[in-house]
């Protein structure tokens, strides 16, 4: 769907389209060979990761077991045969949906983080709706009204939101908004107004982000002749921010939103546990003091998966946003 | 010359700000008014500027009655320790990896830059979590897995600044004009990509000591009974309806800290990229350039 919509879009620019439609249908592909790859050496990543400490069936038996129930369990596991061995054996389980089970919950590792995303993902959305429409707003601001009124309110916001760690943001909203104003809950998850504080918390830092890349992107383009050109031929403020700006700043700011979202992903693991948000996060700081590492294994390898789905979807639409982008993907640039 | 000389003066105070921290934290037993790790349990949860046995606790005690100021002293200690080496490891293989990805694309671009989609593909603070509980909680291992994670940030910008670069007219000309590919990227690619790296550097250092304290808020950095700021934080949390002090003075010295690095890190990149600073007048941004120029050049060796 996306991708009749997009070129539909642009089709009133033969130029862009011209011969375009096969390079990029070739660059989407690439991208996703890529992706697939990417997969795989993550999976290898965290697989090796757990072996890093020597011995991994002392890191996955629970507490307090004996000798004879880690040998068990290293026969359990498939951890006396060679380690080529149980690499297939890991890539097979995966690929069967078998991401681990927790001996401490007794219980498929993939169904605990089930039952926690729902919490994860509202949060992480609101938050991240809430951070790119502050932080691009904000930034278009400071860019555009440089050295005026608007640059002068925002730039402390954004240099103080920026410098502010989610934990302390956390602990000063709960000081302010519950404890002393008892308007918001503080702890738990109780109706939309609980996710007020959480989402705030996790957003201050990465709307600032957002804003200041926005920031030098707008400048950084404002200087160039396209818009000295565009503005001698009378384009007011609002038409060469559409026309001609967001797309051009587009890719910078899809980067960091793309990274962003890894931000809230895991920046969310501290703000759910000042908040006592029953999500992913809070999910991993328990299964990490558990000694609960196949669910820690888990959360990691399917976080990684949606972030790597998250790139995949940004780097195709930088292919529509740039045609340059699709040109140059193989080389094309010979110049 | 006035621009020039009022960047200067802004990047002074937080310069003069992260300059007191440094010494603080290296000073910190001479500085610190007590023992940060003697608890006092009958002055324990004594409020600022709580007095007794002629001792004064500027900034109150914790819940052990050790002395909050002392204990934020030498926190200063782990924070910037664990920032600048993982800025510098992170930052140097980072760009160096970016610029010959960029530069030389090719099956060798791909390769790296395939490994830095890797390495960024994994959220990354999970996996430092993951890292760290394997290995076990240490300074050096919390600075092992946040290089380990960082640098493909520096990669990806890099990456991103020479294809940009390369495409411009000036690229173009020099390599009509038969320079040297390594002189090239010395000469006109790096003082394109070195203020975007600059920029990144100083933002992560910010963002290193704020994840520093959250591993250890989480109880994954610096074990106690070190100070560390994050698991200041953490204690903190729990009194936070009693006893207000214990979170939030940590937290205030982390983000002083914080903001200065950040500031100072915006003071550098104005100086660095003239084009931001003057954009109308021709004739200075030509000047300026002469100076960016040389600035370049000085520092080409760290990247």
């Amino acid at each position: 769907m996306s991708v009749a919509t997009l070129i539909s879009v642009s089709a009133p620019r033969p130029r862009a389209v011209a011969g375009g439609t096969v390079a990029l249908l070739r660059y989407v592909g690439i991208r996703l060979g890529q992706a697939v790859i990417a997969l795989l050496g993550m999976v290898t990543a965290v697989f090796f990761a757990l072996r890093l400490s020597g011995d991994p069936a002392r890191l996955l038996a629970p507490q307090g077991a004996t000798e004879a129930d880690i040998e068990q369990l290293r026969h359990t596991f498939g951890l006396d045969v060679p380690v080529w061995h149980q690499y297939t054996n890991f890539l097979v389980g995966l690929l069967h949906g078998n991401v681990g089970y927790s001996y401490v919950q007794r219980e498929s590792a993939l169904l605990l983080i089930a039952q926690r995303m729902p919490y994860t993902a509202q949060l992480a959305l609101v938050a991240l709706i809430l951070s790119v429409v502050l932080g691009v707003v904000a930034g278009m601001i400071m860019a555009l009204n440089r050295g005026g009124w608007g640059d002068r309110v925002i730039t402390p916001i954004v240099l103080a939101g920026q410098a502010m760690p989610a934990f302390w943001t956390g602990i000063l909203l709960i000081l302010v908004f519950s404890v002393s104003l008892h308007l918001l809950p503080s702890t738990g998850y109780d109706g939309p107004a609980s996710l007020l504080l959480p989402a705030i918390t996790l957003a201050s830092l990465s709307a600032a982000t957002i804003a200041r890349v926005t920031r030098g992107a707008v400048l950084e383009q404002l200087s160039r002749d396209y818009v000295r050109t565009a503005r001698s031929k009378g384009a007011s403020t609002f038409r060469l921010i559409w026309r001609h700006l967001l797309r051009n700043v587009s890719i910078p700011i899809l980067t960091v939103c793309a990274l962003e979202t890894a931000n809230l992903l895991g920046g969310s693991v501290v703000t759910e546990l000042i908040f006592a948000w029953p999500g992913v996060g809070q999910l991993t700081v328990q299964s990490v003091s558990d000694r609960d590492f196949p669910v820690v294994q888990a959360i990691v390898i399917l976080a990684s998966t949606v972030y790597i789905l998250i790139n995949l979807v940004t780097d195709i639409a930088y292919g529509f946003i740039d045609p340059r982008v699709t040109a140059s993907v193989r080389g094309g640039g010979a110049t | 010359m006035s621009a020039k000389r009022k960047a200067d003066r802004r990047g002074l105070i937080p310069l003069i700000v992260v300059a007191v921290y440094v010494l603080v934290a290296i000073a910190a037993p001479l500085v610190a008014p007590h023992d940060p790790n003697g608890s006092d349990l009958a002055a324990r949860l004594a409020g600022p500027f709580a007095e007794r046995d002629g001792s004064r606790f500027l900034l109150g005690t914790d819940g052990l009655g050790r002395d909050v100021l002392s204990r934020i002293i030498f926190g200063a200690r782990v924070s910037l320790t664990v920032a600048v080496a993982t800025v510098l490891v992170s930052g140097v293989v980072g760009v160096a990896l970016g610029v010959l990805a960029g530069w030389r694309r090719g099956w060798l671009g791909t390769v790296i830059m395939r490994i830095a989609d890797i390495a960024l593909s994994v959220p990354f603070f999970l996996l430092a979590i993951l890292v760290v509980a394997v290995l076990g909680p240490s300074l050096v291992n919390v600075v092992i897995c946040l290089a380990l994670t960082r640098w493909p940030r520096y990669t990806r910008i890099a990456y991103a600044g020479v294809l940009e670069t390369r495409e411009r007219g000036f690229i173009r000309s020099t390599t009509a004009l038969g320079a040297n590919g390594w002189w090239i990227v010395l000469r006109h690619v790096l003082p394109e990509v070195l203020p975007l790296a600059v920029v990144v550097a100083t933002l992560e250092l910010g963002l290193m000591v704020v994840f520093e304290a959250s591993l250890s808020f989480i109880g994954l950095g610096v074990q106690p009974p070190t100070p560390s700021w994050g698991s200041m934080l953490s204690d903190g949390q729990q009194y936070v309806a009693t006893a207000w002090w214990l979170a939030t003075f940590p937290g205030l010295a982390l983000f002083g800290l914080v903001l200065a690095v950040n500031l100072l890190g915006d003071a550098v990149r104005d100086r660095l990229d003239p084009t931001r600073k003057v954009a109308a007048s021709s004739k200075r941004r030509r000047r300026k350039e002469a100076v960016l120029d040389t600035v370049i050049g000085t520092e080409q060796p760290n990247a």
